[in-house]
């Protein structure tokens, strides 16, 4: 099995580049275990990928939720996908800048509504106190199944960390929302 | 990938595959942990477990919640909110544990148990650091939602505050908490205009709640010495600084509920000290008994 760099990155200092392309294009491969439609690329939570001194591919990795459990299984796939190709891997915690539902990347967002999702608005944004907000949430939140407009807020918190519960007036199917953050 | 035949194919083959199972990694692992020049690494370290513990605790006080809430949704509302405390807890007992290593209970050589870990189960009561409205009885969901009110009210503007930290890593826990704790915060407002302006029996459930809790709302305005040296040394926030921007919020939703502030004392110490102390109710201990049991009965367990 191939192992971390090659005799070109010995001499160079720097890994292989063919390393390197691989890594990254196996790590843009592993998806989200709870939206399994996604890519972690889509997702927006894979950062760097590297190759440490020692040979080890080193994958930037960012929390999404403070508490999301899914994180630890994307980190053993992660390790699992590169590992199955030969290459040794661990997971360096990235958490600066958070995760914002904003790094969703545009096929993300189409993915999401394709497998009947609806993709979040644009986070807001709060550099000094963040205001109370009493009145119910309003969204443009139209409906993935049938394009209605006409959809109701069920729950502000859902099925993952990551979800809110909304219903179609139009064709009265209940749907998940990825929430702003 | 190998679990496309059947969706239980997973569960079988290996154990790291488990959310749940296999090992958990350093939540941390390749963050730089330096405590910023200047800063008195004990400070910094038990100010994160207070930090920490406000949010173990009140995750284990809402996580009672599971099954038992009125209707599904508030059921997973709750649950959804601890979780994300519960996450919480964990960045800050990992960033605590590894600010002041001699804050982390020693356990037999060969443990598996993380240092985070060792810290939420297998600390006696006296020495959390949490404050001691978080580790009341959970009473009603009026008064949940009471608490989660003045929890969440208070976590808010304390984050909010937390992202200029020199600390990091304390920065960047807060900054991801500020925009998860803004849920809890609209939930829990929300449902106490709701439960104002419902019944007569949603009404007295409210107000009892607030009430009852209004006594322990002080303690969380009020500065211990830890939370004073972290401030000066610009890691960490006076929480005297919040009360005017907390109360103000609680004003909003007060009135909003067509109520006022309730006019009762703060409560004394317990024992001459308060939960930043580590002197806490006995509530404490019997959550801790829950929480800690099974850790405690393995501690050479891998979860």
């Amino acid at each position: 099995m191939v192992t971390g760099t090659t005799g070109t990155a010995e001499t160079t200092g720097t890994p292989a580049t063919g390393t390197l392309e691989r890594a990254r294009a196996l790590a843009a491969t592993v998806t989200d275990p709870e939206l399994p439609m996604l890519t972690l690329v889509d997702l927006g939570v894979l950062g760097e990928v590297a190759v440490d001194e020692t040979g080890t591919v080193v994958v930037a990795l960012t929390p999404t939720y403070s508490g999301c459990p899914a994180m630890a299984t994307m980190r053993d796939d992660l390790v699992r996908t590169l590992g199955e190709a030969g290459l040794r891997a661990r997971v360096r915690v990235v958490l600066d800048p958070p995760w914002s539902s904003d790094r969703i990347t545009p096929a993300g967002r189409a993915a999401l509504a394709a497998a009947g999702i609806s993709p979040p608005g644009p986070a807001p944004r709060h550099d000094g106190p963040v205001p109370l907000t009493l009145a119910p949430v309003r969204r443009r939140v139209t409906c993935p199944r049938c394009g209605s407009a006409d959809t109701g807020l069920t729950s502000e918190f859902g099925s993952t960390a990551c979800r809110a519960l909304y219903r179609c007036g139009t064709c009265l199917e209940p749907f998940d929302h990825v929430k702003e953050i | 990938m190998s679990h496309e035949d059947s969706v239980y194919d997973g569960l079988l083959v290996d154990d790291a595959h488990w959310a749940f199972g296999g090992s958990f990694e350093d939540p941390l692992a390749g963050v730089d942990t330096t405590v910023p020049e200047g800063a008195d690494p004990t400070a910094l370290g038990t100010y994160a477990l207070m930090l920490g513990d406000d949010a173990l605790v009140m995750a284990q006080r809402l996580a009672e919640w599971c099954s038992r809430a009125p209707d599904l949704e508030e059921d997973v509302a709750l649950a959804n909110v601890a979780l994300d405390l519960l996450g919480q807890a964990r960045l800050l007992l990992a960033r605590a544990a590894a600010a002041d290593p001699g804050l982390v209970p020693a356990l037999p050589d060969g443990s598996p148990v993380p240092p985070e870990d060792r810290l939420a189960f297998f600390r006696d009561d006296h020495a959390f650091r949490n404050v001691r409205l978080v580790e009341l009885p959970r009473g009603d969901f009026a008064e949940t939602m009471a608490r989660l009110l003045l929890f969440s009210t208070w976590r808010l503007a304390l984050l909010g505050r937390l992202r200029g930290s020199r600390d990091a890593v304390l920065a960047a826990v807060a900054a991801k908490g500020c925009a998860e704790v803004t849920y809890h915060r609209d939930l829990a407002a929300r449902w106490c205009v709701t439960l104002a302006g419902g019944t007569e029996e949603s009404r007295r459930r409210l107000v009892a709640g607030f009430e009852g809790l209004w006594p322990w709302w002080g303690e969380l305005v009020e500065s211990h010495p830890v939370e004073a040296a972290v401030a000066a040394d610009g890691v960490g926030v006076d929480p005297t600084t919040l009360r005017e921007e907390c109360e103000g919020v609680l004003d909003q939703v007060m009135t909003a509920c067509d109520l006022t502030r309730p006019d009762v004392p703060s409560r004394e110490g317990t024992g001459g000290g308060r939960g930043r102390d580590g002197r806490h109710t006995e509530e404490l201990s019997r959550l801790l008994t829950e929480m800690q049991v099974v850790a405690r009965a393995h501690p050479e367990g891998t979860w």
